[in-house]
């Protein structure tokens, strides 16, 4: 039984046994880490089980299916606060990548350059995760544990993706730091979401791919940013070395680790005010 | 309750048909209709996603089909190029005109995946913008094109083609063009039937181990379909090959020591099904780590482990040119400036790896595979196989991109040896990374330059001291050695000049050829010292190029003396009203811009020399009238995309006085057409070009004479006959009633041309190259000073080709070597162990190369067919230091290695305002 298509979750979790199968959807991370002569796993492919695809709005937020696509999260009339996703959606690899590639795929991946994640944690996305028998809810925050790791147990397989409603009025902005203009391995990424009353910033959520093992939050410069006057947002020291202090940055082919530090600061300072947008200053 | 497991067949649409196949459990959709369902149109370049060539339609989503799993096709619609150009698609349709029309296929082996992803965006958006077709096309990397005529392209920007018939000055479409853009043109892989059995290599995982071949008979008895084993041992000639005979040095397979990451050991021949589960790790060979070098540095030390026996400290060999007196001429230089550059390896990236098929017929041996230089090819093999040159036959295939690698073997040996030890037919196909660990790379470079200039800016003094990384085997490392220090000088009037170049050995791949054999990185040296040089005299950097430009009349720096067809000076002045626009345009931008953004113009400019080095470089070519009345041009310069095909026939086309539509072409079969030399120091439309030319002026006269004709008549081929109209009068050839030779000609002619050079001596002075051809290019750039990234806005770029045979084409070279210059320049850096893949590796998408205008210049040479000069490496030579010069321009900082990856730059802005 090297292949199994179930149409179900159930299926899909009664297939999983033990966790010995090896899930695949979109493939797109599946097929280039293959390695000449490797052995065939037994394959579990969740792209036939129809419940897990789809983005739906929920009394709670938004239900994003595990299998959904890049270009699925593209197509979909997701209010403001996903435009960080949605922007992130257009830079992971191409076209090609988009129509095949999953959004649970990406998180499952683990990789610290994964596009989805940073703005899935401005969103404060929820992992929903199923097993024989149960479903248990986590944060992402929580699910992706190391490099190429999660929380994800055998026999489990995760189903969806739930965003609570942002708060009204949420602006959102994603950057990305690559050495050419497509198809390439973030060097660093921003996704910021906020809200603005009275020309004043709110409910910031700051989170940073590529900069540490797990793409993290930055909850100092949250803190501070909160209140901050859109008139003051030109300000260069809005983001101190202080606030970066959770990341972790690597020296690598793509760029040394002072470099990801610095260039980061810069683009958090970019991706507030990209969020901010046209907001006048009324100082 | 059961799982649902899929029945093994699966049944899905094939561009209108239905069609249904058993794949093996998780089977790549590419890997089903190629070999499962014939669909050779989709090509493979990466196995990864990476290059998009590979991308069909599913359910109208565009999609690599290397990614996804074939079992997901099941009870879906796939559509692949071929379908759609077959089909009644209008998009492809169109598109197939437009492509050929602006000339936006080269190679030809991204086209495919170009066309399936311009469809999908098509369909969706009739009329898209720029910016929508860039990121509909991302997906799909092109290597030779530099991709402005592939949006020309699908955008329908206007085109305007000449006639199919046009000869020499003509832009006509590519005479191959069409097969390319139906998919149907075959490659390197696409020769083998399916189920041919398949050859995989066991390499090296380190960059220098000893090793031992444990019990090959035991893996043979496990490994079910496992056929034959090669080795070392397996080689009947000499276990040794080398583009250069003196320095031929690498073997087929290492013997006891293999000497860098990626070197074959050994290799496996099976059937498909054997392959696919073959695991390198699995064979019995046991290694013994050796200390290895990895730069020129640790390979110069004292102590260092030497590669090659009779190279001493690792110095393969040198190259020096010098004249006059440097040293004195900087003593008195009223300003002298000095700098040391480097460079990294490049890799060719062209989108198809090597690949071939090869079989035993009449106890011949026959060898199709991808290749820059088939005769070449066929004399390594008479040595590798101890055979006669009669017994061995090379069929090239097309040409999935070359720029160089593709003039050494790669693939040959192993698919002869294969075939002859099993008597079956063979293929093998290098998967992407096997390709950049194993082919040849450009050479990094470490170069210390120092340049005087007096205060009018004359130049007093130039000394150059470059070494450069050959990597484990010399390839073409004394080509470069030798070239290097002929070109280091650029194309200036330098009266005291010392040049030395050295080729290193260290533990990496072999450094070769690559598009310009080591002159784009002593250009980098040059002309970004240039710009320091003026700097310091206050000189405008255009004004100070033209004051030491070379002229007719006046020595190079290896003492030859143009009488006449220098052409630098006329590239630099029709570069400057855009200089002069650009300048000003850049100075108020930066005025006006408060933020990081700090725009930049540079310049820079660069000579070639066409041909070998002082070396014979023959081109033959042969044509002739059938009984038929059908005339055949016997065209062996390799078309690698850059047109020879197209080229070549439009000169011989215009020398005998036809139509180039009204030929056919025979490729270059070594079995039947002759040798016209390797594509290669950008010599075929120049070297093979006169060989066209005279052949096609000896045809004509051949027929003239049969009918007495005077040299004014004109010739019209018809069916089983000749006409010819000179004047009043009108003749004809009945040519049927002729007795046709063997091979089936009543009229043939075949000419050679070798160009006039003469050695150099001791201090590099002689006739290196009958020509030069000669480049200047501006790139204007925008640095982001916070976050170090560079964006190319827009490229000038003047060649002086002598006389453009097809002005499409040379444009077509300008922009896909400026592409690869800008790669050099702002991100491509190969790192043995840890970029052997095209999403470490990074080449330009179709998102970094801005609009480039070029100026075809034509001072015409004396020697070249029509006046051309050779362009093809050209093209790159002055892109990176162009664009070095923009970025200091921009933001004063003066960048001393490539790439100037963001990171580098921004370290280097951060040092500078400390």
């Amino acid at each position: 039984m090297p292949y199994v298509a179930p149409i179900t979750v159930e299926e899909a979790l009664l297939a999983m046994g033990d966790g010995a199968m090896r899930v695949v959807a979109g493939c797109t991370d599946y097929f280039p880490s293959r390695k000449a002569g490797e052995g065939e796993p037994t394959l579990l492919d969740l792209t036939r089980v129809r419940a897990l695809r789809g983005i739906s709005e929920t009394p709670q937020g938004w239900r994003i299916g595990a299998t959904s696509t890049w270009t699925d999260i593209l197509r979909a009339p997701l209010p403001p606060a996903f435009d960080a996703l949605k922007l992130a959606a257009r830079e992971v690899g191409s076209v090609q990548i988009q129509n095949l590639g999953t959004l649970a795929g990406n998180l499952c991946n683990a990789s610290p350059a994964a596009d989805g994640v940073p703005p899935l944690l401005a969103l404060e996305a929820e992992v929903e995760i199923a097993a024989r028998g149960s479903t248990r809810r986590i944060p992402l925050s929580r699910f992706i544990t190391g490099v190429r790791s999660t929380d994800l147990q055998p026999g489990e397989i995760v189903t969806a993706l739930h965003i609570p409603s942002p708060p009204d009025g949420t602006r959102s902005a994603f950057l990305k730091l690559g050495s050419r203009r497509y198809l390439v391995i973030s060097i660093a990424m921003v996704a910021v979401n906020l809200t603005l009353r009275d020309g004043r910033i709110g409910d910031a959520r700051v989170a940073v791919g590529a900069c540490s093992p797990v793409a993290t939050r930055l909850p100092a410069l949250e803190a501070a940013l909160d209140g901050v006057a859109v008139c003051d947002l030109a300000d260069d020291t809005l983001v101190t070395e202080a606030h970066l202090a959770p990341l972790s940055p690597l020296d690598d082919v793509r760029g040394s680790a002072s470099f990801r530090l610095h260039s980061v600061a810069e683009l958090c300072r970019r991706a507030i005010r990209k969020a901010v947008g046209q907001e006048a200053c009324h100082g | 309750m059961d799982s649902v497991v899929l029945d093994p067949a699966i049944r899905f649409m094939l561009n209108g048909e239905d069609v249904t196949v058993t794949p093996f459990p998780g089977e790549r959709l590419s890997q089903v209709l190629r070999e499962r369902l014939g669909a050779r149109d989709v090509k493979i370049g990466c196995n990864a996603g990476d290059c998009g060539a590979c991308s069909v339609l599913v359910d109208g989503e565009n999609v690599c089909a290397c990614l996804m799993m074939a079992q997901q096709a099941q009870g879906r619609s796939v559509e692949t190029v071929a379908g759609l150009m077959a089909g009644d698609d209008l998009h492809a349709r169109a598109l197939e005109q437009r492509f050929q029309d602006h000339g936006a296929a080269q190679c030809g082996i991204c086209t495919p995946g170009m066309v399936v992803s311009a469809v999908a965006l098509l369909r969706a958006c009739p009329a898209p913008d720029e910016e929508a077709v860039k990121e509909a096309l991302a997906g799909v990397l092109c290597r030779c094109t530099g991709y402005r005529k592939i949006i020309d392209a699908v955008l329908d920007r206007p085109a305007m083609p000449d006639e199919a018939g046009g000869g020499a000055g003509a832009s006509i479409r590519r005479l191959d063009g069409r097969a390319k853009l139906a998919g149907s043109e075959q490659f390197g892989d696409d020769v083998a039937a399916a189920g041919t059995l398949e050859i995989a290599l066991v390499r090296s995982p380190y960059p220098r181990a000893a090793f031992e071949i444990g019990d090959t008979q035991a893996f043979l008895r496990d490994n079910a379909g496992i056929e034959t084993i090669l080795t070392a041992n397996d080689v009947p000639g000499e276990n040794r090959f080398g583009v250069i005979p003196a320095f031929a040095d690498q073997p087929v397979f290492a013997e006891r020591v293999a000497r860098f990451r990626g070197e074959a050991v050994a290799a496996v021949v099976g059937s498909p099904e054997a392959i696919r589960v073959f695991d390198p790790e699995r064979f019995p060979v046991t290694w013994t780590v050796l200390d290895a070098v990895t730069d020129v540095e640790a390979a110069l030390a004292g102590g260092a482990p030497q590669l090659h026996e009779g190279r001493d400290g690792n110095v393969m060999c040198g190259g020096f040119v010098t004249c006059g007196d440097a040293e004195a001429a900087l003593a008195r230089a009223d300003i002298v400036v000095e700098s040391r550059t480097g460079s990294g390896f490049v890799e060719h990236a062209y989108i198809e790896p090597e690949a071939g098929y090869a079989e035993m017929v009449d106890g011949r041996v026959e060898i199709h595979a991808c290749t820059q230089a088939p005769v070449m090819d066929r004399e390594a093999m008479e040595i590798i196989l101890g055979m006669d040159a009669r017994d061995i036959r090379i069929v090239p295939t097309g040409v999935g991109g070359g720029f160089g690698s593709k003039l050494d073997i790669s693939v040959q040996p192993y698919l002869a040896l294969g075939t002859i030890k099993t008597g079956r037919p063979v293929r093998i196909t290098l998967s992407r990374t096997e390709s950049m660990q194993s082919t040849t790379k450009r050479h990094p470079s470490d170069i210390r330059l120092r340049i005087g200039a007096m205060k009018d800016g004359r130049i007093s003094g130039f000394d150059f001291r470059g070494d450069f990384d050959t990597g484990a085997y010399a390839s073409w490392g004394p080509t470069v050695a030798n070239r290097v220090p002929v070109h280091a000088s650029g194309p200036y009037r330098i009266g005291d000049y010392r040049a030395e170049a050295r080729g290193i050995h260290t533990n990496c791949p072999p450094a070769g050829a690559f598009r310009g054999f080591g002159v784009p990185q002593s250009a980098i040296a040059q002309e970004t010292l240039f710009d320091a040089l003026a700097e310091k005299l206050g000189m405008d950097p255009l004004d100070f190029r033209l004051v030491n430009a070379l002229e007719d009349g006046e020595p190079t720096v290896c003492g030859q003396i143009f009488r006449q067809g220098v052409g630098i000076t006329a590239c630099l002045e029709a570069l400057r009203p855009g200089w002069e626009a650009e300048r000003e345009a850049a100075a108020a931008f930066n005025r006006d811009s408060a933020g990081p953004l700090r725009r930049g113009v540079g310049i820079a400019a660069g000579w070639y020399g066409c041909g070998n080095t002082s070396l014979p470089n023959p081109s033959t070519i042969k044509a002739g009238v059938t009984a038929q009345g059908r005339i055949r041009l016997h065209q062996g310069a390799m078309d690698i995309g850059q047109g020879a095909n197209t080229v070549i026939a439009q000169i011989f086309a215009t020398a005998l006085g036809v139509p180039t539509s009204s030929l056919d072409l025979v490729g270059a079969d070594t079995d039947v057409t002759p040798d016209a030399g390797k594509t290669s120091a950008s010599r075929q439309t120049f070297v093979s070009g006169n060989a066209a030319r005279l052949c096609g002026e000896a045809l004509r006269a051949q027929l003239l004479r049969a009918v007495n004709a005077s040299p004014a008549a004109t010739i019209e081929p018809g069916d089983n006959t000749i006409a010819f109209v000179d004047g009043e009068r009108t003749h004809s050839i009945p040519l049927h009633t002729l007795e046709p030779d063997a091979e089936g000609y009543v009229f043939l002619a075949a000419e050679t041309y070798d160009p006039p050079t003469k050695p150099l001596d001791a201090n590099g002075q002689g006739i290196p190259y009958a020509q030069f051809g000669y480049a200047a290019q501006i790139a204007v750039v925008e640095v982001d000073t916070a976050l170090g990234t560079i964006r190319p806005i827009r490229f000038i770029a003047a060649h002086d080709v002598g006389k453009a045979i097809n002005p499409m084409l040379v444009e077509g070279q300008i922009q896909g070597g400026i592409a690869q210059g800008l790669g050099m320049a702002l991100m491509e850096e190969y790192i043995p162990g840890r970029t052997e893949n095209l999403h470490d590796y990074l080449i330009p998408t179709i998102g970094d190369v801005p609009p480039i205008e070029s100026i075809i210049v034509e001072v015409p040479d004396e020697h070249g067919p029509y006046g051309v000069k050779g362009l093809g490496e050209h093209v790159l030579i002055p892109t990176a230091p162009a664009i070095l010069n923009a970025i200091h321009h921009a933001c004063g900082v003066r960048l001393s290695a490539v790439p100037a990856t963001p990171s580098r730059l921004s370290a280097a802005i951060r040092e500078d305002r400390r």
